[in-house]
């Protein structure tokens, strides 16, 4: 599958050949694990496999929970409460479940950030990028529906916020609004369709996790140096790789395991400490929560989608130039948006031909004060808006763009990037020493 | 690298906490207490929940009722505790809609405590949980991730927090409240020394009372806790051993492409 020369399965004579002739899938799981990858990855390249192991665990412990759920706004609390009292360990397909979804987003924006500074997103693998959006796109989705199927207070304030951003869109808002809830607020039947797409979408997820593996598959991994392994030979691409199994299966199982010791603490010990008390209290429209607060993984962007109040200049010229069409909070709406598509688009922003932030010493610091960023936003997110938040978000918030629309596009024009090993192999070397009598 | 984001972002965050706290209005104030079932050790005290059971039924019941709770589990391993026949004489003070009937009659074990709206006071199954507490020291947080989010210690916060100042307020009386988050609760104080009294003599001022039916409604709101934490040592347990004996293979089995180590 990979364009890297390595050994392909050869079907044995007999059932082997048979099976070969008439479904090669035994080939495509053998050259699927034996891919040849870089094997100078360092800790960083773990976290797809920990990501491939939280989507199977939340569509294993999801299936199982549905079976004891019941999608009815007068019994889904209740029916939780079921699972948490009377479902054999129910309480643990539960607590599983819901901060599996933090350790999938914890492992997703580590996944992202590694991206980023390597440049895994440039030439040739902008699609395995856009897909790894696309899926990114998918968790929130299907996080947030998941969040309201519980019916507690957060569930469903939660719900009226958020779809209420769709409602800020101009003209066409309150229709789409009313047709994502099925009827004029949250009810029965946007609980009832929230449950069927919070269903299907993991198996999306699945479908689209294939072809980002697919995707990457063929273009071969990148790693820290960003340099691509060589091609010309087999021998050749021998010294830069090693084949995935059994070499890199351990030291991501390693990694998983390690990862886990601190998740199952977490859900054995702590199980609450990343929810909101809020969500033990019932659903009650009559009622509106003092502080209606997303899950951490939303709050960069919750905070994104405040920071643009109706007071600061470029969403008052905005408002001026569309002849009042974009009001603060359809540009609240559209900035949150734009936040995650200028992400998408960083392939083609990015204007450096040098791959790895490695070796871009000004590039460093820059996406050093990303990350920040990054930490900042999620904090004022979760804040009660004042004074001095609203200008701490603001200026994250623009940093956010700033980053994606200034800094990466003239970086790569004015930097002088550091020399680069001329091979994977050369690097590796550097790092560990030639081994003339390794096991070949 | 990691490490240096590290450390900025939580100078910065420190920061910007500390200004954050400066400003609001009336802070509720939240008590520490030092309940037995903090932390991954921590246990239920079975006798503590036998008593705070008896403060809900003597006082709260009153008013709150307990609609996710079932009268069996009052005999589960990890909970109260109470033997088989005095699980069945409790529910039998009680009455229940019987589902296959219609009618009302005595209370079984397989039944749920009643629902109470009468007062227009909210259910007490998963108060414990659907309140945060103390979340010291300074803010952090920090007793929160290991001591759990602070319910119990909200409830006790209430219970003990009246300075008997009264309002009347669009017709309603309104009780002052350190700990409550407004500073003026409906609810009038609901303990007075010595109202219960224990069989096994234990203090009944209303302090202790408060925190033996607050450790009650943290096992009414997650009746498994004991079970969960065994789960948990377990888990993390074995976790641990699959990671070292990882570990060990990837050394191993990269040892032929890593002999030396320059850098």
């Amino acid at each position: 599958m990979a364009g890297i020369p390595h050994d392909h399965y050869e079907p044995k004579p007999g059932f082997e050949t048979w099976l070969h002739t008439r479904l090669p899938v035994v080939a495509l799981v053998y050259d699927t694990l034996m891919i040849p990858t870089p094997r100078n990855l360092n800790w960083w390249w773990i976290w797809g496999i920990v990501l491939a192991f939280c989507l199977v665990l939340q569509i294993a412990t999801g299936v199982v929970l549905a079976m004891h759920y019941t999608p009815q706004v007068n019994m889904a609390f209740r029916s939780v409460e079921h699972i948490m009292r009377d479902v054999n360990a129910g309480y643990m397909l539960r607590y599983l479940h819901a901060n599996g979804a933090s350790l999938f987003f914890f492992a997703v924006y580590i996944h992202i950030f590694r991206g980023l500074f390597y440049g895994s997103y440039k030439s040739p693998r902008e699609v395995t990028w856009i897909i790894g959006m696309l899926i990114y796109l998918a968790m929130m989705a299907t996080a947030f529906m998941g969040y309201v199927l519980p019916w507690g207070q957060m569930s469903f304030w939660g719900a009226t916020v958020i779809t209420g951003l769709f409602g800020a869109i101009p003209g066409i808002g309150p229709s789409i609004q009313t047709w994502l809830l099925g009827g004029p607020a949250v009810d029965n039947a946007t609980l009832n369709r929230f449950f069927s797409l919070h269903y299907l979408l993991p198996f999306v997820i699945a479908a689209l996790v294939i072809v980002h593996v697919w995707a990457f598959h063929t273009t071969g991994n990148n790693n820290p140096t960003g340099v691509e392994v060589r091609r010309g030979s087999k021998a050749e691409a021998e010294k830069d790789t090693l084949p995935f199994w059994p070499y890199f299966v351990i030291k991501d199982l390693f990694a998983l395991a390690v990862i886990l010791v601190v998740f199952f603490a977490v859900v054995g010990f702590m199980p609450n400490y990343l929810g909101h008390p809020d969500n033990y209290v019932q659903a009650n429209p009559l009622a509106t929560p003092a502080h209606i607060v997303p899950e951490w993984y939303f709050l960069p962007f919750y905070a994104i989608l405040r920071a643009f109040t109706a007071d600061v200049w470029v969403v008052q010229l905005v408002h001026f130039l569309t002849f009042g069409i974009v009001d603060a909070k359809f540009f609240g709406v559209l900035a949150m948006f734009g936040a995650i598509l200028v992400l998408a688009l960083v392939p083609w922003l990015d204007t450096s031909n040098v791959r790895s932030g490695q070796y871009r010493p000004m590039f460093k610091w820059w996406y050093r004060l990303l990350i920040v960023d990054f930490i900042v936003l999620m904090w004022v997110g979760g804040q009660t808006p004042t004074e001095l938040t609203s200008w701490i978000s603001l200026l994250a918030s623009a940093y956010w763009f700033a980053y994606f629309l200034i800094v990466l596009p003239i970086l790569g024009l004015v930097e002088k990037p550091l020399p680069q090993p001329s091979t994977i192999e050369e690097d590796f070397n550097a790092h560990y020493g030639a081994q003339p009598h390794a096991a070949e | 690298m990691l490490r240096k984001i590290a450390i900025t972002a939580m100078s910065v965050l420190s920061l910007m906490a500390g200004a954050a706290q400066a400003e609001g209005t009336f802070e509720p104030q939240t008590k520490d207490v030092a309940f037995s079932f903090e932390g991954p050790f921590g246990k239920f005290d079975e006798h503590q929940l036998q008593r705070g059971l008896q403060v809900y039924t003597e006082v709260c019941a009153a008013c709150h009722g307990l609609k996710f709770v079932a009268y069996r589990t009052l005999g589960d391993e990890g909970g109260p505790k109470l033997p088989e026949d005095q699980v069945a004489a409790y529910a039998a003070q009680y009455t229940a809609v019987d589902a296959d009937t219609g009618e009302e009659r005595p209370a079984k074990p397989s039944d749920y405590f009643a629902e109470n709206t009468s007062a227009g006071a909210p259910d007490l199954s998963l108060m414990a949980k659907a309140r945060a507490g103390y979340h010291g020291p300074w803010g952090t947080g920090l007793s929160q991730l290991f001591n759990g989010m602070g319910g119990p210690e909200h409830i006790v916060s209430i219970l003990t927090g009246y300075t008997g100042q009264t309002k009347e307020e669009a017709g309603s009386s309104f009780h002052e409240n350190t700990a409550f988050s407004t500073g003026w609760i409906k609810m009038p104080p609901p303990l007075t020394d010595g109202q219960v009294t224990f069989a096994d003599g234990s203090p009944n001022d209303v302090r202790h009372m408060a925190e033996d039916v607050a450790a009650f409604l943290m096992w009414t709101a997650e009746p498994h806790m004991m079970a969960r934490k065994m789960w948990a040592f377990v888990i993390v347990g074995m976790m641990g051993l699959f990671a070292v004996l990882l570990y060990l293979t990837n050394k191993r089995l990269w040892a032929p492409y890593k002999g030396r180590k320059q850098a």
